[in-house]
């Protein structure tokens, strides 16, 4: 018998990866949650039929979501992530002895309880005491904060789900309102190859652009995701992400990585022509 | 094969006669009848030419098959709006009961048509009729069409918001003593802002002198079915009452119910209807009230119970905001607030500085947010039996970022104050007189023969038949610089206005 887990990349494009068991399969109040055993990719977690990470390939999102901004600002000590409920982000940033606080806000608790099932690897430092998880809409939460945190990490699915609100203006605009005068917001921003995906990057990123003085896309490589090539917004209202990227000082911390590199800092940056117009259009 | 498919469709029709004797408010019977009427394949050599939407695939191809297939004409099995006796009679047999009312009306003209129906129903050419002057413009038009006269009770205004409230027991009666003659009172139940007269105080009157009580129930129709709703027009003991299902209850834009209590002959208001409606009643807009009426009759209770959830939440997180106020049942003062509809989520905005209209266009440009209405001093947002948590929290997210990014200082910001009308001549008398254009400045003192209002909410500033003065004309200068999107006069630019020759 042949079972394979196929995803609509795009209306006429199918990525498909073969299963070995269904573990879980649950419709929580907010969307269907899914984790398969592929022999490819490990663990798959898929929210409403579209894969949110595998456990061979969400090393590279996790870490570049996370290493970018940390290595450009110098004295980052209280940290929001939204979504992230599978804990790789949080995985990441406890690695960090200068940060004190790291609080997490996730909309649907059986993420995180199935994670911390399913994917172990990734959930381990979700109980570490510098974490404190938060069940709730984001977009509330984020209205009771002024000037509260140094970084946040907008980790979610895609801008077609439950979280819509969450790519738009009015939540770029409590996020800047919940930054200190220095803090970097760092988000997932979709794929710019398959127009569907392109249109939606290109509507969040106008409106970061009008929201943050400084507003940089950065790129990656990861092969589940449509198209296998995904962007990041580094958004800031005071460091340039690589003016003020400072090398040294992140080589000093010791920290081993399997992705991210002080040298792939800048060249993530370096996007390519087409992109670059498309940026263009709407800054 | 065809015989045996209309000796069905007959058969068909005979259980849902007898069925219809005890009324059953999980039937839909022109929903059924349409799917019946689907499986038969008929062939169709009538109208509409499209043919079930084989002669017009663009259209097809943009609303559905499913949906076009049933945009067909009326016919035995499918009743006929104009003189139901089948399916289309029991579906308003249906409606009456869940509303309570002894008949109802299935309207295709949208709540305007139901309103006028009503208003043309009870008063002819001369007749005067009481009513609060924050009416939509379809109660004037209705007297536009025939030659009745309004007495207006000014409402009273609540001098922050700058809002039109209810009538007051006491005016209603000052107005009903002062025109005995008059054979009708007209309330808004609610007003566009949830605002609630003392109905049945109201019907007591006009009853006891002799006189009709219309609501107008285009915000209303929630209050059959909730619990905690203020009351409805039926329960209340009114006589007409015009239902805009397709607000608060679901069903499709322009569909609407006229429902009417015991002392009403139902075929003279049939009659009148006709006068006016099409005779091609859409089945779309049909259909889509039965199922909705089934709806609400079998769900509305925890659907509205929801909505009133909502409602309340998003009051609070924005009062918590500051600088607004998101205002509710706390309003309620026993007369001209008799009583509040929670599920109207209005908000006023002048302490930020902003007009409503300005708050209303910045969400919608800047969010993507577009909200029911915004006028000078407040914004409405609409909810409903389909809204959802995350969309709400959009919106309270996106004023508390309109306030961070825009607020200013209110000084300077006009206060919407309630224009008293000084009615010369009936609406009828000034819509049909010989008259010329003049630009609105020079217009002070003349007897205006048309509408200016903005749109929304739809409440004339001008009525055919009133008196021009320096205060209105100040208002609707001022309306148009903040943006609000003015309507009624023959100028679309609103540079010149019709008056009296």
């Amino acid at each position: 018998m042949e079972l394979w887990f196929s995803e609509f990349h795009a209306p006429d494009v199918k990525h498909s990866i073969r299963v070995n068991r269904h573990l879980y399969s649950k419709k929580s109040s907010y969307q269907q949650i899914d984790v398969f055993d592929t022999p490819e990719f490990g663990r798959v977690l898929a929210l409403d039929g579209n894969v949110l990470l595998t456990e061979r390939d969400e090393f590279i999102y996790d870490e570049m979501i996370t290493h970018v901004p940390m290595s450009v600002h110098p004295d980052i000590r209280d940290v929001l992530v939204i979504g992230a409920g599978d804990g790789g982000v949080v995985r990441e940033l406890v690695r960090y002895k200068t940060i004190e606080k790291i609080d997490l806000v996730e909309m649907d608790p059986d993420v995180i309880d199935v994670c911390r099932v399913y994917l172990p690897e990734n959930a381990r430092e979700m109980d570490n005491e510098r974490v404190h998880i938060y069940y709730d809409n984001a977009l509330r939460f984020l209205r009771r904060c002024h000037a509260n945190y140094d970084l946040i990490i907008v980790d979610t699915t895609d801008p077609f789900g439950p979280l819509e609100g969450y790519f738009t203006r009015e939540f770029y605009g409590v996020c800047y309102n919940a930054l200190r005068d220095d803090g970097i917001m760092v988000n997932q921003q979709g794929s710019p190859f398959y127009k569907h995906d392109a249109d939606a990057m290109r509507r969040s990123h106008h409106r970061i652009v009008s929201t943050f003085p400084i507003s940089r896309v950065y790129q990656a490589h990861i092969p589940t995701y449509a198209a296998g090539y995904w962007l990041f917004g580094f958004a800031s209202k005071k460091y340039h992400p690589i003016d003020d990227f400072r090398a040294d000082r992140w080589e000093a911390l010791g920290l081993t990585t399997n992705y991210y590199t002080t040298r792939l800092h800048i060249g993530s940056f370096y996007l390519p022509a087409f992109l670059e117009r498309m940026l263009k259009e709407v800054e | 094969m065809r015989k045996l498919c209309l000796c069905s469709l007959r058969f068909f029709r005979e259980v849902q006669k007898v069925e219809s004797k005890i009324l059953n408010q999980s039937r839909a019977p022109i929903y059924e009848a349409l799917q019946m009427f689907r499986e038969m394949r008929v062939v169709p050599f009538d109208v509409p030419g499209h043919k079930r939407g084989r002669g017009n695939p663009e259209l097809t191809a943009f609303l559905g098959e499913q949906c076009v297939s049933i945009d067909v004409n009326s016919m035995k099995p499918l009743d006929n709006l104009c003189h139901p006796v089948s399916v289309i009679r029991e579906a308003e047999e249906l409606a009456a009961e869940a509303f309570g009312a002894a008949h109802a009306f299935l309207m295709v003209g949208g709540t305007t048509s139901a309103v006028q129906s009503m208003i043309l129903s009870v008063c002819k050419r001369g007749d005067k009729i009481i009513l609060p002057r924050n009416v939509h413009r379809s109660v004037i038009n209705a007297l536009v069409l025939c030659g009745a006269i309004p007495v207006y009770v000014n409402p009273e205004v609540d001098v922050k918001l700058g809002i039109s409230l209810g009538m007051k027991r006491e005016q209603v009666a000052k107005a009903i003593a002062a025109h005995p003659d008059a054979v009708a009172v007209l309330v808004n139940n609610p007003t566009y802002y949830g605002i609630c007269s003392d109905l049945k105080a109201i019907v007591g009157m006009a009853h006891r002198a002799g006189m009709y009580c219309l609501a107008d129930e285009a915000h209303g129709t929630h209050f059959y079915f909730g619990e905690n709703m203020p009351v409805s027009a039926m329960a209340a003991g009114a006589d007409m009452a015009a239902v805009s299902m397709h607000k608060s209850g679901g069903s499709l834009t322009q569909s609407s119910l006229l429902l009417t209590g015991p002392d009403i002959n139902s075929g003279y208001v049939r009659q009148i209807i006709n006068l006016t409606q099409t005779t091609s009643g859409s089945y779309l807009l049909m259909s889509s009230l039965d199922i909705s009426r089934r709806n609400l009759a079998l769900k509305g209770r925890q659907v509205f119970k929801r909505v009133v959830e909502m409602a309340n939440y998003a009051r609070e997180e924005i009062n918590a905001v500051g600088g607004y106020y998101a205002f509710g049942r706390e309003l309620i003062n026993g007369d001209s607030i008799f009583d509040f509809d929670s599920t109207k989520l209005s908000v006023h905005t002048r302490d930020i500085g902003l007009a409503g209209i300005e708050v209303y266009d910045l969400l919608r440009d800047e969010y993507d947010i577009q909200i029911e209405f915004g006028d000078i001093g407040n914004i409405l947002a609409y909810l409903s039996i389909g809204d959802r948590m995350q969309e709400l929290e959009r919106l309270v997210s996106a004023l508390a970022e309109i306030r961070r990014r825009y607020q200013k200082d209110s000084y300077g910001l006009l206060s919407q104050e309630y224009l008293a009308p000084e009615v010369v001549i009936s609406p009828q008398q000034a819509f049909y007189a010989n008259k010329k254009s003049v630009p609105l400045k020079d217009s002070i003192g003349c007897v205006c023969s048309e509408f200016i209002m903005c749109y929304p909410p739809g409440i004339p500033i001008l009525a055919p038949g009133e008196r021009v003065t320096g205060e209105i004309i100040q208002y609707i200068e001022y309306a148009k610089a903040k943006g609000c999107s003015m309507t009624g006069p023959e100028d679309p630019e609103i540079e010149n206005i019709n008056v009296l020759a």
